[in-house]
């Protein structure tokens, strides 16, 4: 019922943190985007474009979610070092 | 299907499987706590003590999501349809941008709070017993039947092999093998606990990568490249269904079926961390960042479960007639493969079963035991005796699936399983939601949930198909906007819009919001922080936690 007390140190939101969140979006918009790759063509080693296709956005969400990672993570250590000072 | 037994594969079957046996009993020594005490706890055996690191954590959710029946139904479902199976590729694509941003936050509040499961959490963010039974009884119906397919992939590789699948022997004989392979993993899994599952999937993921690689090269060599099996593939689908008066399926979706790949991708997505067992493997781990670096690894089992549904296409063009689906890729195998390589492959899927069927019945034990029994049958619960009753429930849940499967037909497995998903994504308001914002209300959340379960059930219930009356599938119209879309997902709209009405009409008359006794800062927490620790003490994690 009572809200805790908000002394705490609010999230901020840094230009870095935004990129993070726009490489963790891109992936649904691509793949949510059906109509943009539901076709056979252009083949690749005989594989239909539908399937190369995502199966290489499986390999490009995991360098956008790679970059996410290391962003966050630079943000958290600098925020941690600058809690201690 | 039966041409008889095919002894070397059998031979390499059950070497693998006695190989993985003693290691799942050995596996109670590993990585085992000094502190005696804390052996006994809920802890110790149903997190394996929360020490787990990124490659062991990875291992171990790989061998939990990618399920043998995984294995057995994507590319069946390829072989069956085409373009609409492969909608597991996008569905993994997706989940993993998305656990990057709420999994960190629930393992923080879980550590700083002694959390063993979701509901725990859900009662502690809002004071709400109710419903945190709702997600727990959501989470334990959710994962019986899956636990009952993974006794089913089994089955599928045994008849292949030709043992048990006959139809002129008895029962017993029948399902002897199936018997076996069952006690085995009840035996280990109530001795090891999550550990057991965590060391055999090191095995199972070995083999199954060189499977993979293996037939993902060795089987298009042998049917003449890419070119021809997806000619033949296409030739195939065109090939009018008498049943339906349609083609049997296509290369890529076509305009109408773009909806339903799309929402079933994303609805997949929402689910999959939803289930007891995917928590269950999440919580394990030592860190948030081991959480985090897992989303840029876990990847790669999405590139081989693409991989892999591709064999559905070299089914089809080996000319593999099965009519059951689920026997595509198994007799593919027993086609194209050696003998022993066979048994090699039949061994991961067999593998691939019990880990998952292992983690699966742990997760649904403590959730019984954390929400079930303690809140509301025994809330003075020793942690000693929190284990004892989990074991038990553990040993419970995979009779049931082991009788479910026996006794029922595979399609009501399979039905329930479509459910399952339907069901499970009901529960993510109240865990997504709940880890970034406490303005839902929890009765609003409790009536969202009900609202969704009662439209997905209904929904299913109405979807026929050539085969079946109801619960022919997990796609129906999407009302207002007339495309056919996913069940769940639409059931997950309407539970958020009656969530955020109810949460604002509950608000304006001040009804009682329960006690919160999470604060922002433990979501972000991490070890090394204050009163967050990798492994939890019993007295923390046994100690009762909101009221």
């Amino acid at each position: 019922m009572s809200e805790p007390p908000k002394a705490e140190r609010r999230p901020i939101v840094t230009a870095p943190l935004v990129v993070a969140g726009v490489c963790l979006v891109i992936p649904f918009i691509a793949i949510l985007w059906v109509g943009s790759y539901a076709k056979t063509d252009p083949a690749f080693i005989g594989i239909p474009f539908f399937y190369w296709y995502q199966m290489a956005w499986v390999l490009i969400s995991t360098g956008l979610t790679s970059i996410a990672y290391v962003i966050v993570r630079r943000h958290e250590r600098a925020r941690k070092a600058g809690a201690q000072r | 299907m039966n041409h008889g037994v095919n002894g070397v594969a059998l031979g390499v079957f059950v070497f693998f499987f006695v190989a993985v046996t003693v290691m799942g009993f050995l596996a109670a020594r590993w990585r085992r706590a000094d502190n005696v005490d804390n052996a006994a706890s809920l802890d110790e055996w149903g997190l394996g003590g929360r020490s787990f690191g990124t490659w062991i954590t990875w291992f171990l959710l790989g061998g939990d999501l990618y399920t043998a029946y995984t294995f057995v139904a994507v590319p069946a479902a390829v072989y069956a349809a085409g373009a609409a199976g492969f909608f597991a590729v996008p569905y993994t694509i997706l989940v993993y941008p998305l656990i990057f941003t709420f999994l960190p936050r629930l393992w923080s509040v879980s550590h700083k709070h002694g959390y063993v499961t979701t509901s725990d959490f859900v009662r502690g963010r809002f004071g709400s017993k109710g419903l945190s039974l709702a997600v727990a009884l959501t989470g334990i119906l959710a994962t019986m039947p899956y636990i009952a397919l993974q006794l089913v992939g089994i089955q599928a590789v045994l008849d292949v092999m030709g043992v048990g699948g006959g139809e002129n022997t008895n029962w017993f004989v029948k399902d002897l093998p199936l018997l076996i392979a069952f006690a085995v993993l009840a035996a280990y899994t109530y001795s090891s606990g999550l550990r057991a599952p965590a060391l055999i999937a090191f095995v199972k993921d070995g083999l199954i990568y060189i499977v993979i690689l293996v037939a993902i090269i060795y089987i298009p060599i042998k049917l003449g490249g890419f070119d021809d099996i997806f000619a033949k593939a296409g030739h195939a689908f065109e090939q009018v269904n008498p049943a339906t008066g349609k083609p049997r399926g296509e290369l890529a979706s076509g305009d109408k079926a773009q909806w339903a790949y799309g929402t079933l991708a994303l609805g997949s997505a929402l689910a999959l961390f939803m289930y007891p067992h995917s928590i269950t493997a999440t919580l394990s781990s030592r860190s948030r960042n081991v959480i985090r670096r897992n989303t840029t690894i876990l990847p790669l089992y999405s590139l081989m479960l693409g991989l892999l549904a591709l064999l559905g296409f070299m089914a089809i063009a080996a000319g593999v007639k099965v009519k059951n689906g689920q026997l595509a890729i198994p007799q593919l195998f027993e086609n194209m493969f050696p003998d022993w390589f066979a048994g090699v492959a039949f061994a991961a899927i067999g593998i691939g079963a019990l880990v998952p069927a292992a983690i699966m019945s742990i997760a649904a034990a403590n959730l019984f035991t954390r929400n079930i029994y303690k809140d509301f049958i025994k809330p003075a619960a020793t942690p000693a005796q929190e284990a004892k009753v989990s074991k038990l429930v553990s040993l419970l849940v995979k009779v049931g699936a082991l009788v479910f499967v026996l006794t029922m037909d595979k399609t009501v497995a399979i039905n329930f399983q479509l459910l399952g998903g339907i069901w499970i994504l009901q529960t993510f308001p109240a865990l997504v939601g709940g880890l970034f914002t406490r303005w839902f209300h929890r009765w609003a959340l409790l009536a969202g949930w009900a609202v969704g379960m009662v439209y997905g059930t209904v929904a299913a219930y109405g979807v026929a198909s050539p085969t079946q009356k109801h619960f022919g599938g997990s796609n129906d119209q999407i009302p207002g906007i007339g495309e056919i879309g996913y069940i769940g997902l639409t059931a997950f709209v309407l539970n958020v819009i009656v969530t955020v009405v109810l949460t604002v009409v509950l608000r304006a008359v001040k009804a009682p919001a329960g006690v919160d006794e999470t604060s922002p800062s433990d979501y972000t927490a991490d070890v090394g922080d204050p009163g967050v620790q990798a492994e939890l003490p019993p007295a923390t994690a046994g100690a009762p936690g909101g009221h």
